[in-house]
């Protein structure tokens, strides 16, 4: 039913239509909206009889889950940032033993300074920890990707992060269609383990593995990714076909048919770039848009395909590789190997900073202009930056660097414009 | 005949031992360990060192949960010296559903797969979880006191060799005052770990006020499975510490495992008790006390007290621990 909900309701009601039987959760900014109401959902006896677990850290919230999961049930939890880095051991755990999880990221920065805002750098600090990860566009998108990651997780029994911006999307009322339950059990097959714990037949999970096998353990996980690829264009038709509408996917375009220019970028600011896009194509400007859909595995031959006739892309990313620059740049360059593209990393949006059409506008323009610097910061102030560092010359105990920037930008109060 | 051999009283134990001879004993009240049907749930084989005072407890117990739950049992395991020598593929010496997933987070493993089993509405398996004294004490603490704080559905085995022995003998939050280890050596002005140092999990537990939590000995074979076979018969949390000498990390001569974990109880220094919702209910008696020297001085551990010069203070300090133990927990009465 099409209504006007926030992001966080909407996931809820999306993962209760799932029936996941285990959900453990621990508060962090911005998941909770999405665990309260399925903690209330799980009392009222909607979600059969799962069982919700308020735990004492996100590194018991998923190691609550590996062992329901291993006991064959299907499982939920949602956090972010901090939260993400404390459960890292058990993330790498869970994608190791093969347990299909399906776990919210509810994308927000990572402190130091503590800040509770949205970017990638949760999800991208444990890219490489074996789960798939899905970026949301929209909420429409955020709802229909958590149904699709349960049938993809256990398909594959691999665990997968649907990732949607804190706030941007958590926190947004947008009208969002919730499937009804007879769609979703038409989609979504009962979870059917490869591996449980049962008294009937032991079987010994997570034993030690020494150099004789962990490459070969290693590479077949890696080829379960690279099956990913194949299987979910396949989940989108079927999606397609349940749902009326077009979900998902590993990667798409926005009018790239003849553009010289591409905008590369994952999550709710691609709406953000398309209308920047509009505005530059009124102009005569040949731009278009790449959205990733699945950042995890990365669709390399998708992303070169729809690159075809560019010469110019540009990343926009809500990360940063300190010390090195950009994180999906470095993924798109590779996917690029060989091919005469010139790759601009733009660095936006850190810690919630606001990322707006004529920043994105200037920034396209410099970029076709060859005026960009590498990796450019989108709307950084210099000033600040200059007075700190001349600060730090001449003062040895010069104190904490963020208090002094803020109070040298005369800021009283945060202000999230 | 002579008037003292008629009085001469039958000793149903092992001279210096009270450990009754199961031939001694009538069925029922024979051990789990000593029936020929009992299910080796932590078979031979395995890579465990000579005299091992953690593969025979958790076989012990394990063997025990298995006749108590009627073979409907799941274990957890932390990381540690038990999941290393018993599990590498593809010679998992299991005969059990066995699972490790990680150092900190076995009790929080065990609680998931007890609402699995509740989502699914069997109510006929147990699950246990079990680590050392690193894993429990210190680094997945944490997930026990949720565990317990929670109530969940689970059995916790603490087997304790009072330091990390997997990782070469390092102090934990168990090892005891003046033992030396590879990070609390005997050099210095105080040789060994710090008094005053450490933490007494039964008592925490205990605190949380969970339907049951036990100590045991690896030595008292009777006491150790009537206490699992008792919690099993309970629903919630329940946690049972089991004192498990470690002839690698403590200097003990392999062949006296069992004569050092017993001297640990006769002395007072390891109490063993049982307690219901946060109250004592009862304590297993000392026999026959004996100084804590008879214990110390079988493990090299402690070779710095006795000198030349004897630690006479060090060694006095331990003994009034010991002490403490026998009034706190009844031991003599």
């Amino acid at each position: 039913m099409r209504m006007q909900i926030e992001g966080s309701q909407a996931v809820a009601d999306a993962i209760a239509l799932c029936q996941p039987e285990v959900i453990a959760a621990y508060p962090i900014s911005p998941q909770t909206h999405i665990v309260e109401r399925l903690s209330r959902k799980t009392k009222q006896g909607h979600i059969g009889r799962c069982q919700f677990l308020n735990v004492e850290s996100e590194f018991a919230a998923l190691s609550v889950l590996i062992g329901a999961s291993a006991s064959g049930a299907r499982t939920y939890t949602a956090t972010s940032s901090q939260g993400l880095l404390f459960m890292a051991e058990a993330v790498y755990n869970a994608a190791g033993l093969g347990l299909p999880i399906v776990m919210t990221i509810a994308n927000r920065a990572i402190g130091a300074p503590i800040n509770i805002w949205n970017d990638h750098s949760d999800s991208m600090a444990l890219r490489d920890a074996e789960w798939i990860q899905l970026f949301a566009e929209d909420n429409q998108d955020a709802v229909d990707l958590h149904i699709q990651a349960f049938r993809l997780a256990e398909s594959l029994s691999c665990p997968v992060m649907v990732c949607m911006d804190g706030y941007v999307l958590t926190h947004a009322y947008e009208p969002v269609d919730v499937p009804d339950a007879v769609q979703v059990n038409a989609y979504l097959p009962p979870y059917d383990p490869v591996q449980v714990l049962d008294p009937e037949r032991p079987v010994s999970i997570g034993a030690m593995v020494g150099p004789e096998a962990f490459t070969e353990v290693k590479y077949f996980s890696h080829q379960q990714h690279l099956r990913a690829l194949e299987v979910m264009p396949e989940l989108v038709e079927a999606f397609e076909q349940h749902f009326q509408r077009r979900s998902g996917g590993l990667c798409s375009a926005y009018r790239m048919e003849d553009a010289d220019i591409a905008v590369i970028a994952m999550g709710s600011v691609i709406g953000t770039i398309k209308d920047a896009v509009d505005e530059l194509r009124n102009t005569g400007v040949r731009v278009g848009c790449v959205k990733i859909g699945c950042y995890r595995p990365f669709p390399k031959f998708q992303v070169s395909a729809l690159l075809e006739k560019t010469t110019r892309v540009i990343v926009v990313e809500k990360d940063l590789a300190v010390g090195m620059g950009g994180i999906v740049s470095a993924d798109v360059q590779s996917a690029l190997q060989g091919r005469q593209i010139s790759v601009h990393t733009v660095i936006a949006g850190l810690g919630g900073r606001s990322i707006s059409t004529s920043s994105l506008k200037h920034m396209i323009l410099e970029a076709r202009a060859e005026r960009l610097t590498e990796p450019y910061f989108l709307d950084l102030n210099k000033t600040v930056i200059e007075q700190e560092l001349a600060r730090r010359r001449d003062i040895r105990r010069a104190g904490p660097v963020a208090e002094h920037m803020l109070q040298t930008m005369n800021v009283i109060g945060t202000k999230v414009s | 005949m002579d008037e003292a051999m008629t009085t001469e009283r039958i000793k149903f134990y092992q001279t210096g031992t009270f450990t009754a001879g199961n031939r001694l004993l009538d069925e029922a009240t024979r051990t789990v360990q000593s029936r020929l049907d009992r299910t080796n749930s932590l078979n031979s084989g395995h890579r465990a060192c000579q005299g091992c005072g953690e593969a025979l407890g958790a076989r012990y117990a394990l063997d025990a949960a298995m006749r108590a739950s009627h073979n409907q049992l799941i274990a957890v395991n932390a990381t540690g010296c038990l999941e290393v020598f018993s599990s590498p593929y593809p010679e998992s010496a299991w005969q059990i559903p066995w699972m490790h997933s990680l150092f900190g987070n076995a009790p929080a493993v065990a609680s998931g797969i007890a609402a699995a089993l509740r989502a699914k509405r069997r109510d006929d398996v147990t699950v246990i979880a079990q680590g050392g004294d690193g894993a429990t004490v210190d680094i997945g603490f944490g997930c026990l006191s949720g565990m317990f704080e929670r109530n969940d559905d689970v059995l916790y085995l603490c087997y304790d060799n009072e330091a990390y022995m997997n990782t070469g003998i390092q102090r934990s939050g168990a090892t005891p005052p003046f033992a030396r280890t590879n990070t609390t050596q005997a050099v210095g002005e105080h040789p060994g770990n710090p008094i005053g140092n450490g933490k007494n999990v039964p008592r925490i537990a205990l605190a949380h006020g969970i339907p049951y939590v036990a100590t045991a000995s690896v030595a008292d074979l009777h006491d150790l499975e009537r206490k699992v076979t008792k919690a099993i018969g309970v629903r919630g949390a329940r946690y049972i510490h089991v004192h498990v000498p470690c002839p690698l990390g403590w200097g003990s001569d392999p062949a006296h495992t069992m004569k050092v974990a017993r001297l640990a109880v006769e002395s007072g220094l390891f109490p063993l008790f049982e307690a219901e919702f946060g109250k004592i209910i009862c304590s297993t008696p000392i026999r026959r006390k004996v100084p804590v020297e008879r214990y110390l001085e079988l493990q090299t551990r402690f070779k710095h007290l006795f000198g030349p010069p004897q630690d006479t203070e060090a060694l006095a300090a331990i003994q009034a621990m010991a002490d403490d133990n026998i009034a706190v927990y009844g031991l003599m009465e």
